[in-house]
């Protein structure tokens, strides 16, 4: 059973983002970049379900040249090869899922995991738009991914509490928080990972059209809430509650 | 413009973010409603009458019975056909649905919106709240999701919305619904609470979460909220969760107990009214953006505090 894991490389969770002054978006010069937290876990299941039947996983990251670290993190990690589709400009989640749906034609993978979304740009799509473009079953927000004859049991975070759907393989999944905690890539790994096979290609050589659909046309900091009172003590805490009418 | 808003319900009755998305949807233009389930006749009865709604379309099938996205995308791409934007809610329905919406209409989502600038244009949040992005879509149609505690909530009566049965797409036979546990809750629903009580990992454990919180949400008649920590902790159940990752909540009254205030759950409780903070460390971030801010221990702070409102 073969597994594609899409990665992004993202600013690093730990790093504030800075509105750049120009207004034209977050500044990423000289700041950490790291794999998303959410495609680390996609890339983790691959690795746990290997004892369970899957045989090789591929990687894929659409983005700058730079991106080759983050898949070489993802193959010290335990992937087996990376693609590197190149591009220098942005790819909305809707270029990226049509460059994965021709990556999966030729790759014939059983299933595609993927990070909920990255916390960049936040847009929750990928996932949904590639299973939407190949027609085949979603389960997103994974918590739990259990593979079955033919099928996989996805347990899902939803409102309210979780949600188990049967999807007939090939099928997408989306990653949680909570399905797995991601491993640290060991020295001997890291070294190894760098004589894993990276195949590198442009969204020409899928004659995808990434043009943008949409136009940022400003980048702003949130309107900043500013420190309140301290009060001393519980009666003062209620005073002031009743003043404001939250409490009678 | 013709929007058509996916009304998000749970057999009985509408759920509130739906409303929060007729009001943006209403911005754009002529609002259309679909709801997609089995035995919905009475949830589409409590839709028509929601303020300035026109159609009410109703596709009634076994199939549509737990809003699978791979059964639910054909039926809305079908009716998209004479719609001109298809507006969800940031639920999970919504999010889970919207994206293979877009993907089949070949057109770029426009997630998450903070408000409607012009039938093209919108803004959003990216990084987490950190950075609010204006952008404008060149798509000739539009899919939307939409953060309800950005927009106000459509009136629930005054409407006189045309009922119209939709036939079904079917069942496309990729996934099936295996079961859930949804937790039965008597508290108000966090994305509609008006007042919400969140508990930290200064809590320590499940017993006393419950214990402390629990007295005082019942008192305020509030939902019950809290941190990533406590969760991740088992302090509290997933779906507690405040934050980048769990509920986006914006109630006139949030009260953080013994919760740091780590920017990730910042941005899931920023825009509240009033925010009040319990916790022992003066230096808490969550004092930051505090309204009224108490510093001492909670475990003898909050009994008291229930005590005495």
């Amino acid at each position: 059973m073969k597994v594609l894991v899409p990665v992004k490389r993202v600013l690093d969770y730990n790093v504030k983002p800075r509105v750049k002054a120009d207004g034209t978006g977050v500044d990423l010069a000289n700041v950490k970049m790291s794999m998303n937290p959410f495609d680390e876990i996609a890339v983790e299941e691959a690795i746990r379900l290997k004892d369970k039947g899957v045989t090789e996983i591929v990687v894929v990251s659409i983005g700058e040249q730079k991106s080759q670290e983050t898949l070489r993190t993802a193959l010290a990690m335990g992937a087996d090869r990376a693609i590197l589709v190149v591009s220098e400009t942005k790819v909305e989640p809707l270029g990226v899922a049509k460059i994965l749906a021709k990556i999966v034609e030729e790759e014939k993978p059983d299933m595609v995991i993927l990070g909920k979304q990255a916390i960049d740009d936040d847009n929750n799509q990928t996932g949904q738009m590639l299973a939407g473009l190949l027609n085949w079953g979603q389960g997103t927000f994974a918590s739990k991914v259990e593979i079955a004859d033919g099928s996989v049991n996805v347990t899902r975070e939803v409102d309210g509490g979780a949600e188990t759907d049967t999807l007939k393989l090939p099928a997408i999944i989306t990653t949680d928080l909570r399905l797995n905690e991601p491993r640290y890539a060991s020295l001997p790994n890291i070294m190894k990972a760098k004589s894993k096979p990276m195949a590198q290609k442009t969204p020409a050589d899928f004659g995808v059209d990434v043009t943008p659909r949409l136009t940022t046309l400003k980048v702003v900091e949130p309107a900043k809430r500013s420190a309140g009172i301290k009060v001393a003590d519980v009666d003062a805490l209620v005073g002031k509650l009743k003043e404001m009418g939250v409490a009678k | 413009m013709k929007t058509l808003v996916w009304v998000e319900h749970d057999g009985q009755a509408v759920k509130d973010a739906t409303l929060s998305a007729v009001t943006a949807a209403s911005q754009l233009g002529e609002v259309h409603l679909l709801i997609a389930g089995q035995g919905v006749d009475g949830v589409a009865a409590e839709a028509a009458k929601i303020a300035g709604v026109g159609k009410v379309h109703v596709a009634d099938d076994v199939a549509f019975a737990h809003a699978l996205a791979e059964n639910v995308a054909p039926l809305i791409v079908e009716l998209m056909a004479t719609h001109d934007a298809f507006v969800a809610p940031s639920t999970t329905h919504g999010k889970n649905i919207a994206p293979r919406v877009a993907a089949l209409l070949d057109v770029m989502q426009i997630s998450d919106i903070l408000s409607v600038e012009s039938e093209d244009t919108f803004t959003r949040p990216i990084y987490a709240g950190n950075a609010i992005a204006t952008v404008q879509s060149s798509d000739a149609k539009k899919v939307i999701t939409v953060r309800g505690t950005a927009f106000a909530k459509a009136a629930t009566e005054g409407g006189s919305g045309e009922i119209e049965a939709v036939a079904s797409t079917g069942d496309k036979g990729l996934s099936t619904f295996a079961g859930s546990e949804i937790a039965k809750n008597e508290r108000p629903e966090l994305t509609s609470a008006k007042i919400i009580v969140s508990g930290g990992r200064a809590l320590a454990s499940s017993e006393q979460f419950h214990a402390t919180i629990d007295p005082l949400a019942d008192k305020l008649g509030a939902g019950v909220g809290a941190s990533r920590a406590a969760v991740d902790a088992g302090y509290a159940p997933n779906d507690y969760q405040v934050g980048q990752t769990g509920k986006i909540v914006a109630p006139e009254v949030y009260v953080a107990i013994g919760i740091s205030g780590a920017i990730q759950h910042l941005a899931g409780m920023k825009d509240s009214k009033v925010i009040v903070a319990i916790n022992k460390d003066e230096d808490a971030p969550i004092f930051q953006v505090a309204d009224i801010g108490l510093v001492g221990d909670l475990f003898k702070i909050v009994p008291e505090l229930t005590e005495k409102l």
